[in-house]
């Protein structure tokens, strides 16, 4: 789901920049489980700039052999069936960046998320943004945005939200919002809980940190 | 232990006399003598060692020349210097498994009591007995941990085995086309060349050293079947074809009208010269007793509970022998017991063998693992360092 061209660490594309914000969520030397890794852009900078140990778990066969050339613990896999297999509070962290709306069951990949981490951050493309909005009421269109950049035939992202909904399923799963960082056009803002209203019609992008309630 | 070292040329052999082996079948051998082959210097830390295991009808010699052939070892693609397995850095060590016919106490070695050759009074081995007998050898060099223990097909169940029993001795483990348990097929068609090495009457019911007999074409049929499984269905058809063997029509007879055959014989034949009928009974069988679950109560991942070992699982897609469905299984027990695992699967149509080809895919991603698990071992050797 990552662009491969922006695999170096340190030079992460622009409309990426959740990857660094994640990075920065992430406690040193902790054990961190990245699902949907891509290229591991994000897991490179984790173990480069956190220490951590870090695995990776990445549907694309040439994504992870790109992880795994680059001398990252990636395994070739699917969020929808194969979080089962990890053990319970295996991991410090468990990341989701980008890749829940383009999972067939998001509610039970943020469940299994749960069982396996004691702290999840999870990135999403917000449908609630204004373009969005303006896209479908004024022009009557599936939009193609800056972070949704591929049209409705040939997306990846079949289960696409508002950052409002994404709280909502976290209520209803027992997950709390500690705390979010919302993205308008790079310009990040920190909540301290779910995001407002507001950023719900601002932001492009929301990254979230979870806990079991 | 002493090393033997009067009766070795190629590889070194060492003999273990005060150390003796109890094999899971319940005998011990009170002797023992393992051929291997060195390559590259162990370090002062003895923290680069490299333990290379081989393939049910491979042989000591990875690298360089095999001295008894005169053609390239079997792994010269990864191992050598300046290789992957780079011998300039790394000490590598391989050694012709127990029960093998290259140098290592096997069938074809004198039994103790005096009474020639062991023929079928060798006690039946495992795979676990073949890397009891290769800690012994790393027991030998004064090594406590490999820095990595590697091999392909059976190679890569010893590579599990190691991980699974001795898991404190490696650092790193990277089994190849490889699985946890031998399935229920693989067993059928080794159990095809056991039956054909068995009705063979050169075989004298593996008494045939004394006789001066060899099974020969029990032991070729044993392989032609076998060597189509290391193959693949569309590599078979890209190589071969239906193309005819120096002919122009077929003969409406029984000779080798096509080009696969007159291979499949020619492999068969080349076989006999270097391998001992026996030692393929014996090998085959520990393959087929090998299951890593049974011994840990059903449960895979139980056998790599608090694993410390960094893992990396390859396989092929066009390998039918052991597809990847197998490492995926592994892969997945490896997780749950929250190991560190890497796992690849190469894009191939060259079947099974193509562990021991040229993929480059294979070697890229090697390469990587092995240089991110050397530094975390601390291996910085000036050869190390960046990317190629």
């Amino acid at each position: 789901m990552i662009d491969p061209k922006s695999a170096a660490a340190g030079n992460l594309a622009a409309d990426r920049i959740d990857l660094q914000l994640i990075a920065d969520m992430v406690p040193r030397n902790s054990k961190v489980l990245d699902i949907g890794c891509g290229d591991g852009a994000l897991l490179e900078l984790l173990v480069n700039q956190r220490g951590v140990d870090g695995r990776g778990l990445e549907l694309g066969q040439s994504g992870v052999n790109n992880c795994v050339t680059r001398g990252l613990s990636v395994v070739q896999g699917n969020a929808d069936t194969d979080l089962s297999y990890y053990p319970d509070n295996g991991f410090d962290t468990v990341i989701l960046s980008q890749t829940l709306q383009a999972t067939q069951r998001p509610h039970d990949v943020l469940r299994e998320m749960a069982r396996i981490g004691k702290r999840l951050i999870v990135s999403i493309p917000n449908f609630g943004h204004w373009r969005v909005r303006l896209d479908l009421l004024a022009k009557g269109r599936m939009p193609v945005t800056g972070t949704l950049k591929a049209s409705w035939y040939e997306t990846a992202n079949i289960h696409l939200c508002t950052l409002q909904d994404f709280a909502d399923l976290c209520d209803v799963l027992g997950l709390s919002v500690e705390s979010c960082i919302t993205l308008s056009r790079g310009h990040a803002k920190s909540h301290a809980g779910r995001p407002t209203r507001r950023a719900n019609l601002l932001a492009d992008q929301g990254v979230f940190v979870l806990r079991r309630i | 232990m002493s090393e033997n070292n009067a009766n070795q040329e190629p590889s070194e052999t060492v003999l273990f006399d005060s150390a003796a082996l109890k094999l899971d079948c319940g005998v011990t051998l009170d002797t023992l003598e393992l051929a291997y082959r060195t390559y590259g210097t162990l370090n002062d830390d003895k923290t680069n060692a490299i333990l290379i295991c081989h393939a049910l009808t491979g042989d000591q010699y990875p690298a360089g020349e095999n001295p008894l052939t005169g053609k390239p070892g079997w792994w010269t693609q990864i191992v050598g210097p300046g290789r992957i397995i780079d011998t300039d850095k790394y000490f590598v060590i391989c050694s012709n498994v127990l029960g093998g016919c290259g140098g290592s106490t096997g069938p074809q070695s004198d039994n103790p009591d005096g009474s020639g050759p062991y023929g079928l009074n060798f006690p039946v081995i495992t795979i676990a007995d073949m890397v009891r007998a290769q800690n012994l050898l790393i027991d030998h060099f004064g090594i406590e941990s490999l820095f990595c223990v590697i091999g392909g097909s059976m190679g890569g169940m010893q590579v599990l085995e190691w991980a699974a029993a001795h898991g404190e001795r490696v650092f790193s483990a990277v089994p190849i086309a490889t699985s946890a348990r031998h399935s229920s097929q693989n067993i059928a068609f080794h159990e095809v060349g056991r039956q054909a090495i068995l009705a063979d009457p050169e075989w004298h019911s593996g008494a045939y050293y004394a006789q001066k007999a060899h099974p020969r074409k029990g032991l070729a049929v044993a392989r032609m079947a076998a060597h189509i499984t290391y193959l693949s269905e569309a590599a078979l058809q890209r190589k071969f074809g239906r193309n005819l063997q120096d002919r122009e029509s077929i003969t409406y007879g029984f000779d080798a009208d096509f080009q696969i055959e007159s291979y499949l014989r020619h492999q068969g034949m080349s076989f006999v010269e270097r391998f001992d009928a026996n030692s393929y009974l014996y090998i085959t069988r520990a393959m087929d007793y090998f299951d890593i679950a049974a011994e840990n109560g059903g449960n895979l991942a139980a056998a790599f509970t608090n694993s410390a070992t960094r893992f990396c699982v390859m396989s092929f897609t066009s390998d039918w022998l052991f597809p990847t469905a197998e490492s995926v299984n592994l892969v997945r027990a490896l997780n749950a017991a929250g190991a560190n695992v890497s796992f690849v699967e190469i894009e191939s149509d060259k079947g099974h063998d193509a562990f021991l080809l040229d993929e480059p895919e294979m070697h890229a991603t090697l390469n990587g693992f092995l240089k991110s698990a050397a530094k975390a071992r601390g291996l910085t050797n000036d050869a190390g360092g960046d990317d190629d």
